[in-house]
């Protein structure tokens, strides 16, 4: 209860920071469709911070919801949304358009980069590893299999991606660079629609995937003993995993840590291995931390947007840490 | 020894148990044929490695049989549904617990899984068998507490509770004793028989204390790498089927006593 005002909180925070000063109660009139004094405010606002505070809250809560599910169902407290490789892959996509469009020669290259081409390829690429490792787990009976063929996607990716920016040229590399800096702002309310339609699957996978994620906390032999199909729940969680990472990757960049720590910190404070208390704590925390990092990496009222992956581990870590080390006793 | 038909809980007929590859076949025991009664508390004994885990793992549909078939409740195992199973089978293993941050009522509550909606609610039904289950198995005072603040005794009382609370007909134990000290596995025995009594479960455990499991048990399954034999444990010692049961070398059953002596 706590957390959810604490969630307005931070949006209304975030919104009301960034580069150009905004009074608080302008930015109110504002969200309630007011007009507001200056007209750029209100076009700031409704369609810079709006979608942006949005987009934060989506990619905070689902990358943290992700990492729970897959250190539930890796039992491995290093589990994270990307173990399964689901962000190589959408790496993958992106550099063969940034840095492989010189071979596809110059009219074409322009056409292709294109911020619409680098959503599509970031989804394709996360989308194709997804499929190859949803293939292995229904043929695979050991889970820990499963985790490390998702690191063997991983490295082969990486390797590709090596290979091709070597080739690059500068611009190129910088260019792939910034991509995977991660970056909350640019979606327009049309893309913020098609990422939120994907999100809500993969959130509602999730939520029916809580009583299976439960038994899991037994161990697999256990869980199969209380009647639980391990194949098919393995399936919906890697499913959810996949729609909840995989779009975030394809509209936010590779955005890092969120989904290894929140579940570490939820469970600290809460103390708890319950996934009915979890799971909306985790969403809601996720959002928060996100919102947080976003309003710190903007610097506010200067011109510098600082890249949101470096913020995340610069904020989250030490909080992790401080976490552990208070309590001396890791829950999981 | 006639047997009432209609309380028989398990029965296998013709059994084998082992490994199929592709290319070739191990068969472990085969012509298992076995019947388990309502309320009974039955061992299952053997040396390492005769098989004893596999036929476990055969019972509880773990993995399939070579040929042969198993019954629980007159239904062959093949028929149930994952989920009917887990309403008239639950398992207490060696394995370790994922999560040891569960609390022991946490831990229980999870045997309800079989029946409680897709989010896992607790009805008030759920409730009373799972604080049944608790007092049952002397563990309701640790409630609230976690597992990793638990003993191992402790701990097997706990999954023992929660096997009650997932309210089978039986109850299939791997080898409840282990890692316990003589006290422990008296103990935690002598819960198994007191649960068999008063709840009309059966109860069935693998175990190397056959000793105790001699004293303890209604019925004993000896597994030898020859045949299988399954009979009250005083018929068993009259027929002199322990005396063959290890190699001659080192120890010797002693009738009188019922248990094993080193041989000096």
């Amino acid at each position: 209860m706590a957390l959810s005002i604490l969630l307005v909180f931070c949006f209304l925070a975030n919104i009301s920071l960034g580069s150009v000063y905004i009074p608080l109660n302008e930015v109110f009139n504002s969200l309630l469709g007011n007009s507001t004094e200056q007209e750029t405010w209100q076009h700031i606002i409704q369609n810079y911070r709006l979608p942006k505070a949005l987009t934060a809250i989506l990619v905070g809560s689902g990358l943290g919801i992700s990492g729970l599910l897959m250190q539930t169902l890796f039992r491995n407290p290093l589990a994270g949304p990307f173990v399964l490789g689901i962000s190589s892959g959408a790496s993958l996509g992106v550099a063969l358009v940034i840095l492989g469009s010189s071979f596809f020669g110059g009219v074409f290259a322009v056409f292709l980069i294109s911020k619409w081409s680098i959503v599509i390829a970031a989804s394709l690429g996360s989308f194709l590893v997804l499929l190859a490792v949803l293939m292995v787990s229904l043929r695979v009976r050991d889970t820990m299999a499963i985790l490390i063929i998702g690191l063997m996607f991983a490295s082969i990716t990486s390797a590709i991606v090596s290979v091709l920016s070597y080739f690059g040229s500068a611009q190129q590399l910088q260019q792939y660079i910034f991509w995977g800096f991660g970056s909350l702002g640019n979606l327009s309310w049309d893309e913020l629609l098609i990422f939120f339609i994907i999100y809500c699957l993969g959130l509602i996978i999730s939520l029916v995937s809580v009583k299976s994620l439960n038994t899991m906390l037994l161990g697999e032999n256990y869980a199969k003993s209380l009647g639980l199909n391990i194949k098919r729940s393995r399936f919906a969680i890697i499913m959810a995993t996949s729609l909840l990472a995989g779009t975030i990757t394809a509209f936010a960049g590779p955005i890092a840590f969120i989904g290894l720590a929140i579940p570490h910190l939820t469970r600290q404070v809460f103390n708890t291995s319950n996934h009915k208390i979890l799971l909306p704590a985790v969403f809601l925390f996720g959002a928060i931390v996100m919102l947080i990092c976003d309003s710190i990496a903007q610097v506010p009222n200067s011109d510098y947007t600082l890249p949101i992956n470096a913020i995340t581990s610069l904020v989250g870590a030490p909080v992790v840490i401080w976490l552990l080390v208070r309590k001396r006793k890791m829950v999981f | 020894m006639e047997k009432d038909n209609q309380h028989i809980i398990l029965k296998t007929k013709y059994l084998a148990i082992g490994y199929a590859s592709k290319k070739e076949r191990t068969v472990v025991a085969s012509n298992i044929n076995i019947e388990l009664c309502k309320g009974e508390l039955v061992g299952l004994v053997g040396v390492n490695g005769v098989g004893k885990s596999t036929l476990l793992r055969t019972l509880t549909n773990v993995q399939n049989p070579l040929s042969g078939d198993i019954f629980i409740n007159d239904k062959n195992i093949k028929h149930y549904a994952a989920l009917d199973l887990a309403k008239v089978l639950s398992l207490v293993l060696t394995e370790q617990l994922m999560s040891k941050n569960l609390s022991v009522f946490e831990i229980v509550a999870l045997g309800r899984q079989p029946y409680t909606n897709w989010v896992g609610n607790l009805s008030e039904n759920d409730m009373s068998i799972i604080n049944m289950a608790l007092t049952q198995t002397n563990v309701s005072d640790l409630k609230h507490k976690r597992c990793f603040e638990l003993s191992d005794g402790q701990l097997q009382k706990v999954m023992i509770a929660r096997a009650l609370a997932q309210d089978t007909d039986l109850i299939i134990l791997d080898e409840p004793t282990t890692h316990l000290d003589i006290y422990h596995k008296v103990s935690t025995l002598k819960l198994l028989q007191k649960l068999a009594k008063e709840t009309d479960k059966t109860i069935l455990f693998s175990s190397h204390e056959i000793d105790l499991a001699i004293q303890l048990c209604d019925t004993l399954i000896v597994m030898t790498p020859n045949h299988v034999v399954s009979d009250m444990p005083c018929n068993l010692i009259t027929k002199g089927v322990f005396d063959s049961l290890f190699p001659e070398d080192l120890i010797a059953f002693d009738e009188k006593t019922g248990t094993f002596r080193v041989k000096k």
